[in-house]
């Protein structure tokens, strides 16, 4: 009886025992700790100097580590490092000094900067020595260049001096930071800048062509070849406007827009505004001229008073034709509003670059009674001119009509030479045309412009 | 000044007094300096409604707030050129005591010769207030004009001619695998094929008849003729569509000022 309790006993311990060990195993079980194996380094690692630019930057390009994407697809990023010399904390350190001092104490440590500054290529001469490896960036897995770009100006922090040896690694890095593998050191490498941007050379062809077509039209001009200008109803109808002028005792307004002196549809303008001037003393009309810009004001004063000189009649001219308003926009929009309904004008003209103020002008103009001859390079507000003036030149029309109102040889000439890059333009198209269909990116690359 | 003007004028003023009075009393419970606020407000309802009453003619209203509007704006813009480039900017950089005297921090390290240019070309400038010594003015004019147009030369060749003309470098046959692919798949959907071949041909004719219309060096005459008219036709469309876009801004616009007038003026709406 004893023996057969004692094997009951037996019997409950060990199945107690066994059910207690399964419940301690079972967690064991369900967790995979999986050691992260170091991934594959990346390979074919360079460095060169950024292409294109004014230095101060290198460019690094590698082939992927076989762990990224594929075989074990561990690699989460890329940490790319850089050997500085311990001195560029010294460095750091007088600039540091720098922000929070004054006077002679400043004075003194920006010369003590700029003698450290000019050691900089010196002091990377002494890889591996007196330096350490120090992370500059990360890179995303599947991406496989990097560029460590710098500033040129010696006073900031991110200074990176050209003419200079750096050494670069890129290390293949895992979800666990520590794992990583680092590639083979690539240097020294240098940066510096380059003379010509190659990424522009279609620009530089079209420069070349274009000028050449500039320079033999108006040298051909200028022998006497007649060049045709076909007829512009804008302009057409200035005289007709002027005469109108005339007959009524009523004022021309003429109207520079927003543009300063620089703006290719102000230049232009100007040289509308002489020929008007000149008509206008002829016929002895008055003329209202306000400005927006004052530099505007000042060459419109010298065309104007060039103008009545032309004429013969320098007596006439006097200074307050043109005058300054303000340089806001909208109470310069007030100002020549208010003279057109108080002058009455009867003929108004808007030449140049013009903005959200052009339905206004026009508007107004159109309420007074006034002919309106508009012209502008600006796309946006040409709608408003179209329906709101008698007369619009669209966008190169306002070019062109400088030439054909000044009929001088450099005009002419340039605006011939305009219309045979719109034939190349054209032929150009339908090659590209032709190029795109046939998949032929060779030639859509040749017009690819960088930056 | 006709009498009828005058009492207009004194009774609208009168009004506007009234207005102050009664913006500045629900103002009380909530601002501090509620005169001042009241009279901000009613003055802000005043310069717009000045300036919208040229809608109805030219008006002693309009030509004060036009006034006042040129002349703070005339002064403002002269006063902001002067501190923010002459002393802002071009001081610090060329003077210590200069800069001692406009209170403005010294930039030893910034200081270059290249800075007394500017200051030269602007006192060139000047010099046309000088009936005898005018003509200096024109160096600098001719600086000014002559560097920004060969700058802009080179911008707008880049971008105005070789962007402008890969940007037209288009498959007229957009993902073309046959006429019975093109059938079987037809669809008027934006991302079809055939909106994307339709497109493509709009921007190559587009651009071909816009040029044409543009050539000013030869006679718009038959054939040359027919393309400049689709040109100007497909130029108007464009304009049309821009007209209709801008018109909506500028509504956007005129709910903004009427806002004011019944939110912040009369209080009318919250």
């Amino acid at each position: 009886m004893k023996y057969k309790s004692l094997v009951i006993l037996l019997f409950i311990f060990c199945a107690f025992t066994l059910s207690a060990a399964q419940e301690d195993a079972a967690p064991v079980d369900t967790v995979q700790v999986d050691s992260i194996l170091p991934p594959a380094p990346v390979s074919m690692l360079t460095a060169k100097d950024g292409e294109n630019d004014h230095g101060h930057s290198i460019t690094l390009r590698w082939a992927l580590s076989a762990d990224d994407g594929a075989g074990q697809n561990s690699v989460l990023s890329y940490d790319v490092f850089r050997w500085v010399p311990f001195f560029m904390d010294t460095l750091q350190s007088i600039g540091d000094s720098l922000d929070a001092a004054e006077g002679a104490v400043a004075e003194q440590l920006r010369k003590r900067r700029d003698q450290a500054v000019v050691m900089i290529p010196q002091v990377h001469k002494s890889y591996p020595e007196q330096g350490e490896w120090r992370k500059i960036g990360t890179a995303l897995s599947g991406q496989a260049s990097f560029n460590d770009v710098g500033v040129k100006e010696r006073e900031s922090r991110d200074y990176m001096a050209d003419h200079t040896d750096y050494y670069y690694r890129v290390d293949a890095v895992t979800a666990d930071s520590t794992v990583r593998t680092a590639s083979e050191v690539v240097g020294p490498v240098q940066s510096y800048g380059q003379l010509f941007n190659t990424g522009r050379i279609p620009v530089f062809v079209a420069v070349i062509v274009f000028g050449f077509l500039t320079i033999f039209f108006v040298v051909r001009a200028k022998m006497g070849t007649e060049l045709y200008v076909r007829p512009l109803a804008g302009i057409e109808a200035v005289d007709d406007a002027i005469g109108r002028a005339t007959e009524m005792g009523k004022p021309i307004l003429y109207v520079l827009g927003l543009g300063t002196a620089a703006d290719i549809g102000t230049i232009a303008s100007f040289t509308i505004l002489g020929r008007v001037a000149k008509r206008v003393a002829e016929y002895q009309t008055k003329l209202i001229v306000p400005c927006y810009d004052p530099i505007v004001m000042t060459v419109a004063q010298e065309t104007v008073k060039a103008a009545y000189l032309d004429a013969g009649r320098p007596d006439d001219y006097y200074e307050d034709i043109v005058y300054f308003v303000t340089q806001s926009q909208f109470a310069y929009v007030a100002a020549v509003n208010g003279t057109m309904l108080r002058e009455l004008p009867a003929t108004n003209m808007y030449m140049g670059v013009f903005y959200a103020e052009s339905l206004i002008l026009a508007e107004t103009g159109a309420l007074a009674g006034s002919i309106q001859i508009a012209g502008t390079d600006q796309v946006a507000q040409l709608p408003f001119f179209i329906v709101a003036c008698d007369y619009t030149l669209i966008g190169e029309e306002l070019y062109a009509a400088s030439a054909y109102l000044g009929r001088e040889p450099i005009l002419l000439g340039s605006l011939k030479a305009q219309d045979y890059a719109k034939a190349a333009v054209i032929i150009l198209a339908a090659l590209g045309l032709l190029a795109a269909s046939l998949n032929w990116t060779a030639f859509i690359n040749l017009f690819s412009v960088t930056s | 000044m006709r009498r009828s003007t005058i009492i207009v004028m004194a009774m609208v003023f009168g009004l506007f007094i009234l207005s102050w009075i009664f913006r500045s009393t629900s103002l009380a419970s909530v601002q501090e300096h509620y005169l001042i606020g009241g009279l901000k407000v009613t003055f802000s309802a005043f310069l717009t409604l000045a300036i919208l009453s040229f809608l109805y003619k030219d008006n002693p209203f309009y030509k004060f707030a036009e006034h006042l509007f040129v002349g703070i704006s005339a002064a403002f813009w002269m006063s902001m050129g002067f501190w923010t480039t002459i002393v802002g900017n071009l001081i610090p950089r060329l003077s210590r005591s200069l800069s001692e005297f406009f209170q403005v921090p010294y930039q030893p390290g910034s200081y270059n010769f290249v800075y007394f240019i500017p200051v030269i070309l602007g006192i060139m400038l000047l010099m046309r207030l000088s009936s005898k010594y005018g003509w200096f003015a024109r160096w600098p004019l001719a600086f000014i004009v002559g560097t920004f147009a060969g700058l802009n030369f080179v911008r707008y060749l880049r971008s105005d001619f070789i962007e402008q003309v890969s940007a037209t470098f288009v498959p007229l046959l957009v993902n073309w695998q046959g006429v019975g692919h093109f059938i079987s798949n037809f669809s008027l959907s934006a991302s079809g094929q055939f909106v994307a071949i339709v497109g493509n041909w709009v921007i190559f004719l587009g651009v071909i008849c816009g040029i044409i219309y543009f050539f000013f060096s030869k006679e718009h005459k038959g054939a040359f003729g027919a393309a400049s008219r689709v040109g100007i036709w497909i130029l108007m469309i464009t304009f049309g569509a821009s007209f209709g876009y801008t018109v909506m801004g500028r509504i956007s616009l005129l709910v903004g000022r009427i806002t004011f007038l019944f939110r912040d003026w009369l209080n009318l709406i919250s």
